[in-house]
C-alpha cells in the first residue's frame, strides 16, 4: 500500500526519470542509487536525468486487473531497457497486437493510479511507441 | 521594451469519436455534424486529465524554444477541469517540467478564458520587470452531459505559451477585456457536468463578450481587421467563430488556420490558444494575429499580436497542431463513455 510521503519521495524519478551516474565507472542507475555497487566508497554519484527513449525488452497483457485498473484492461506491461543501459518496469500504451520486443519507446506523462475517490493522483512516466506517435 | 511570446507547444490527445455517432445514439439528426461544424472531438485516454495535458504542452513549449525551465519565474494554469478542487495543477506541471522552485504559481478558473487570463498575469509580471519568463497555460479535459448539447464539442487538449522579453516569437501590441456577470453557462461544485442557458449563450454571451472585446481593442489599437493577416476567435463550435469574425470585418480566409474546432472539438481553456497555435504554426515574421478569447460568465481577452523574427527558428522543433490531426484512434460512444468515466459503477 502506498502512501503519500512515499509517493512525495519518489517524484523526481516518477515524473522526470531521474536515476544516477557514477562517473567513475561510467555505471547508470534507474531507480536512483546512492552508492556504486561498481565502485564502493570509491564511486562519484550524480544524478542523471534520463531521456526515456527505449526498447521493450519484454512484455506482458494484463487481461485480468486489480479493481483499480480494471477498466484499462487489456494494457501491457514491458520492461524497458532505457538507451544509457538501466531497466525498469513501465505501461506502454499501445493495443496488444501492436507491442513486440524489440519496439522503441518514448515517455509520456499520465496518471499512474489514483487512491480511490478521495484520495492522491500519483502522476508519472508511461510509453508510447516511437512510431506513429506525435 | 516589447513583451510577447518566447514559446509555444500544445497537446491533444489522440482519441476521436466523431459527432455522427454522438448523434447516433441520441437519435438525433444526422446532420448535426454540419449544423455545428464539428465532425469529430477529442477524447483523453482512462491517464489522462487537464495536468497531464498541462505537462505535455509545457514540455513542448520548452522543447521549441529550448528554454531552460529554471528561469520561469511563474506558472498560471487556467482550466476549468483541474483534477483537484484543491491541490494546485501548477506545481505538479513545475515540477515534471524541471522549473527551480523560486516561482510563484495559482491556477485559475474562467470557463473557457482562463488560459488568455493567464497569459495576462504573466504579461503584467513580466512588463514589470519581476519575473524574467512566465508560463501561461490552458488545459481542459471538459465534460457535457450524456445526452446533451455540449456533447457533440466537449473535448481535451491544452496550450502553454512562455511569455517573456527577449528573443520573442511574437509580440503582443496590446490587449483589451471585456467582462460582465452573464450567467450562460455553470457548473456548481461537486456536480459533473456542466448547465447552461441553450440559446442564451450565443447572442448575450459570447458575441456581446468577443464582439466588445474585439471593438474596443481596435479602437486602442487604432486599428482595423484588414490590418491584420490572421484572426483567431475562441471557437465553442464551429458556427460561432466563423458568425462573429463576418460580423466584426474580418475574412473567412482570416480565421481559416486557426479554426480548429471542426476536427478537434472545443478544448474549452485550451480552444482559442490551440487556435493561436495553428496560426502561429503558418504565420511568416511581421504577420499581425487578433485574438480574442471568450469565457462563459462571462468575459472575453483581445490581444494584437506581431509575429517576430524568432518563429522561423523555433517553429518546427516542437509537434504542430496539425500534426496531432495524424493518426487519430476512433472509439465508438460505448468505449467513449468508458474513457469519460460517464458510466458509473
Amino acid at each position: 500500500m502506498s502512501t503519500v510521503p512515499r509517493f512525495w519521495r519518489h517524484i523526481p524519478q516518477r515524473y522526470n526519470l531521474v536515476g544516477t551516474h557514477c562517473e567513475k565507472c561510467d555505471e547508470y542507475y534507474y531507480p536512483p542509487r546512492t552508492i556504486c555497487p561498481n565502485c564502493r566508497r570509491n564511486a562519484k554519484m550524480e544524478d542523471h536525468k534520463f531521456d526515456g527513449e527505449g526498447t521493450v525488452v519484454t512484455f506482458t497483457t494484463i487481461y485480468n486487473a486489480t479493481d483499480d485498473f480494471k477498466r484499462q484492461t487489456p494494457y501491457n506491461l514491458a520492461i524497458i531497457e532505457l538507451l544509457e543501459g538501466p531497466r525498469l518496469t513501465g505501461q506502454v500504451i499501445c493495443s496488444p497486437e501492436v507491442i513486440e520486443i524489440g519496439m522503441r519507446v518514448k515517455p509520456v506523462f499520465r496518471i499512474l493510479w489514483k487512491e480511490g475517490e478521495r484520495g492522491i493522483i500519483y502522476y508519472g512516466t508511461k510509453f508510447v511507441p516511437t512510431e506513429g506517435w506525435v | 521594451m516589447p513583451v510577447g511570446i518566447v514559446s509555444y507547444g500544445v497537446y491533444i490527445p489522440r482519441y476521436r469519436i466523431k459527432a455522427e455517432e454522438i448523434a447516433r445514439v441520441w437519435g438525433e439528426r444526422e446532420d448535426m455534424a454540419q449544423s455545428l461544424n464539428v465532425f469529430e472531438k477529442s477524447v483523453p485516454d482512462f491517464d489522462e486529465d487537464a495536468v497531464t495535458i498541462a505537462v505535455e504542452a509545457a514540455r513542448n513549449a520548452l522543447k521549441r524554444a529550448s528554454i531552460d525551465p529554471a528561469r520561469i519565474g511563474a506558472i498560471y494554469v487556467g482550466s476549468e477541469s483541474h483534477p483537484y478542487a484543491v491541490k494546485p495543477t501548477g506545481t505538479i506541471v513545475g515540477e515534471a517540467i524541471g522549473v527551480d522552485h523560486q516561482l510563484t504559481a495559482a491556477d485559475l478558473e474562467f470557463a473557457c478564458k482562463a488560459g488568455t487570463a493567464a497569459i495576462q498575469a504573466c504579461l503584467g509580471l513580466v512588463s514589470a520587470g519581476m519575473i524574467d519568463l512566465g508560463l501561461a497555460m490552458g488545459t481542459d479535459t471538459s465534460q457535457g452531459a450524456p445526452g446533451d448539447a455540449l456533447e457533440y464539442t466537449a473535448a481535451a487538449g491544452g496550450a502553454a505559451y512562455l511569455i517573456g522579453r527577449e528573443d520573442l516569437a511574437a509580440e503582443i501590441e496590446g490587449f483589451y477585456s471585456f467582462t460582465t456577470d452573464t450567467p450562460d453557462f455553470w457548473r456548481r461544485e461537486g456536480m459533473p457536468y456542466p448547465e447552461h442557458g441553450g440559446r442564451f449563450t450565443g447572442v448575450p454571451g459570447y458575441f456581446k463578450h468577443v464582439t466588445s472585446a474585439t471593438r474596443g481593442l481596435l479602437k486602442k489599437m487604432k486599428t482595423i481587421p484588414e490590418d491584420y493577416d490572421y484572426a483567431v476567435f475562441h471557437q465553442p463550435n464551429g458556427k460561432f467563430p466563423r458568425r462573429v469574425a463576418k460580423s466584426l470585418g474580418f475574412s473567412a480566409d482570416q480565421i481559416e488556420p486557426g479554426l480548429v474546432v471542426p476536427w478537434i472539438g472545443n478544448t474549452y481553456s485550451g480552444s482559442s490558444l490551440i487556435g493561436l497555435a495553428a496560426t502561429l504554426d503558418v504565420a511568416k515574421p511581421g504577420d499581425r494575429i487578433f485574438l480574442a478569447s471568450f469565457g462563459s460568465g462571462a468575459g472575453s481577452d483581445a490581444f494584437s499580436i506581431r509575429v517576430g523574427d524568432a518563429i522561423e527558428d523555433i517553429r518546427n522543433r516542437a509537434p504542430r497542431v496539425r500534426d496531432y490531426f495524424e493518426n487519430v484512434q476512433y472509439l465508438d460512444y460505448a468505449v467513449y463513455a468508458k474513457h469519460k468515466g460517464k458510466l458509473r459503477l
